[in-house]
């Protein structure tokens, strides 16, 4: 009875509470003696982060070089082709088709091309018939590049005068084939068994890219000297953005009343766009690679985390002795480990963004780190770093003192 | 200032470190606690600085019954009223003795730059003052202990507690850490010593010797005796 009264009269014991700053400066202890160590460790995480935001921001980049493309090249393109007819065989548009379509009240502009089926291109006489190197030979008309939005390489395009005689535009891949490198009086190339003369080379062209690999003569000469028949085999329009989908549904109709169905209708813009799509596909997967990474480096901070405890039992028994609770004991230990991966995460962001800037710089697209990759990795290595911390931290705190302190 | 009555600690296996012991220090005592290795002496610190709890018995420091804390009271207890001076100094290394002595204070709740201050002049009262900036590697053992004891005395605990404090010593650094011991017992520090020389604790006003987890002589008692 004597006893309790007597305990009543002593102050009461409460354990001190640590100041954020004492508990970070005693989580850091950990780093500051091992240092090299803590670089390892926190490079592990820094690779898993990096990866992520370097793929995300890889990807963001590139989309966002899509979207400056096709802002350039408008996306209001519509490209009418001949299809097939039931029974398989290459169907014809008919020669009025141009004129039909002009006649849609939204089309701004109709363009068209013929290919030339037999007129197969070579660079000399020279060269072995079979060798046709996939060039295909296509009448033009003279406003085809103002239409899908072509610009020249070299030299000039077809006009009203060349166009009645052999001159032809390679697309650029056509060029490279044949190995011209630019335009001129004396460059010739053999289309069809005729010389033709090499008056421009095209730059690619994202929404028809089936002129890269092409030769493009004047509709006149195509007829006078390499048997064209005269029929349109694609029609390029560009009509206002607000009617496309009106337009694209009469299209086919309009440019073959008799047989709709054997008119292909598409718009280039959605198949760079779907490609665009494709690209995200493997980028998720890229992403879940780069998330293993960051699990091994996880990983790699509960491995050292560990063996940190292991090694500074003296170190446990003395902050115990010296007044340390449990739960500061643990604390200390959390506060460790989330440092080491808040260290590698802030690491890792840098390197991903540097990684980039840099490819996105080499690309000569707009580098796009999307906020969110940032904001999601540094969230993903806390997380991380409180999982790893937390069973060694537990194992810390539950240390008997004078366990801890008998170890040297 | 220590109350032990009947204290018993035994561990699994049937070994038993402490049979039955009771004891008691009074405020201001200077105390040798002697024996052979295996007598029970290092578990008797553990049980007077509240490291470990007795299996049977009361423990009582500076009035507190120690079975009726929890872990966190008597972390408290620990981090106000003992201080701990080990064989092995325990200091962190790369770290200036100024904040070794520091770094002691921070279960106690003290701002950082008053923890400073006050180990500042613990240092100054061991006779380091023209060593604070030192890392351990650049001092003498016996230098390292006096920074070990000037962490231990840094709060101002009532109570300190020292294991083998001059056991990895030379003689002479060893003289110097018992005159220091000497000194701030005389300040008023009740001081507790564990060790195995005798010599030492001959020097020491009064001395406990145990055997197998038992007293087997007591100064002090024989004193009234006699």
């Amino acid at each position: 009875m004597a006893a309790v009264i007597e305990h009543a009269r002593l102050p009461k014991l409460t354990p001190a509470r640590m100041k954020p700053g004492d508990v970070l400066r005693v989580g850091a202890v950990g780093l500051r003696t091992r240092p090299l160590r803590a670089f390892l460790s926190a490079l592990g995480i820094a690779i898993g982060i990096a990866a992520m935001i370097g793929v995300v921001g890889i990807s963001s980049s590139s989309g966002a070089e899509l979207d400056r493309t096709l802002s350039a090249l408008g996306t209001n393109l519509l490209t009418v082709s001949s299809g097939q007819t039931l029974m398989g065989e290459p169907a014809k548009m008919p020669v009025e088709a141009e004129a039909m379509i002009e006649r849609i009240g939204p089309v701004q502009a109709v363009s068209a091309a013929g290919k030339i089926g037999d007129a197969k291109v070579y660079r000399s006489e020279e060269v072995p018939k079979a060798q046709t190197n996939g060039i295909n030979t296509y009448a033009a008309r003279l406003d085809l590049p103002a239409t899908v939005g072509a610009t020249l390489r070299s030299g000039t395009w077809l006009n009203a005068a060349t166009e009645r005689y052999p001159a032809a535009v390679l697309g650029s891949n056509t060029a490279q084939r044949l190995g011209v490198g630019a335009a001129g009086p004396d460059t010739q190339v053999v289309v069809g068994g005729k010389r033709f003369t090499v008056v421009g080379i095209l730059d690619p062209v994202p929404l028809a890219d089936e002129l890269d690999s092409a030769v493009l003569v004047g509709w006149p000469v195509a007829e006078a000297e390499l048997d064209f028949d005269g029929y349109p085999t694609t029609l390029y329009t560009r009509t206002e953005e607000a009617s496309l989908e009106t337009v694209r549904s009469v299209l086919a109709g309009t440019a073959n009343p008799e047989a709709p169905n054997e008119v292909d209708v598409s718009r280039p813009s959605d198949a760079l766009a779907a490609k665009q799509a494709t690209s995200q596909a493997f980028t998720g997967l890229l992403l879940g690679v780069g998330a293993v990474a960051l699990l091994v480096g996880g990983v790699g901070v509960a491995n050292t985390m560990v063996i940190s405890v292991l090694e500074r039992r003296s170190e446990i028994g003395l902050r115990r002795s010296l007044g340390a609770t449990r739960g500061q004991i643990r604390t200390q230990f959390l506060a460790e480990s989330l440092l080491l991966s808040a260290l590698g995460g802030a690491g890792g962001v840098l390197i991903g963004t540097g990684v980039t800037m840099g490819y996105a710089l080499y690309q000569g697209w707009p580098a796009v780190i999307p906020g969110w990759a940032t904001a999601g990795g540094l969230a993903a290595t806390l997380a991380i770093g409180a999982v790893a911390g937390l069973y060694p931290a537990v194992r810390a705190s539950r240390l008997s003192p004078t366990e801890a302190l008998a170890t040297p | 200032m220590i109350s032990l009555s009947d204290v018993t600690r035994s561990y699994p296996g049937g070994v038993t470190a402490l049979d039955k012991v009771s004891l008691e220090i009074e405020r201001g005592e200077l105390v040798a606690i002697v024996g052979p290795s295996g007598s029970g002496k290092s578990t008797m610190l553990n049980v007077v600085g509240t490291l470990d709890r007795p299996t049977s018995g009361t423990v009582r420091i500076d009035g507190y019954d120690v079975a009726k804390l929890s872990d966190g009271q008597l972390s408290a207890l620990r981090a106000t009223r003992i201080g701990f001076v080990f064989q092995h100094f325990h200091l962190a290394a790369k770290v200036p003795a100024v904040d070794n002595v520091a770094d002691g204070l921070v279960y106690t709740g003290i701002g950082r730059s008053e923890r400073r201050r006050r180990a500042a002049a613990a240092l100054e009262r061991v006779g380091l003052g023209h060593r604070l900036d030192h890392e351990p590697h650049e001092l003498s053992g016996g230098e390292r202990q006096r920074v070990a004891i000037a962490r231990a005395v840094a709060g101002d605990p009532p109570l300190l507690l020292a294991d083998e404090p001059t056991g990895a010593l030379d003689s002479v650094s060893g003289t110097g850490v018992m005159d220091l011991l000497h000194d701030l017992n005389a300040a008023g520090t009740t001081i507790v010593i564990i060790t195995h020389d005798r010599e030492i604790a001959a020097s020491l006003p009064r001395q406990v010797r145990m055997r197998d987890g038992q007293i087997v002589s007591d100064s002090a008692a024989e004193e009234k005796v006699a």
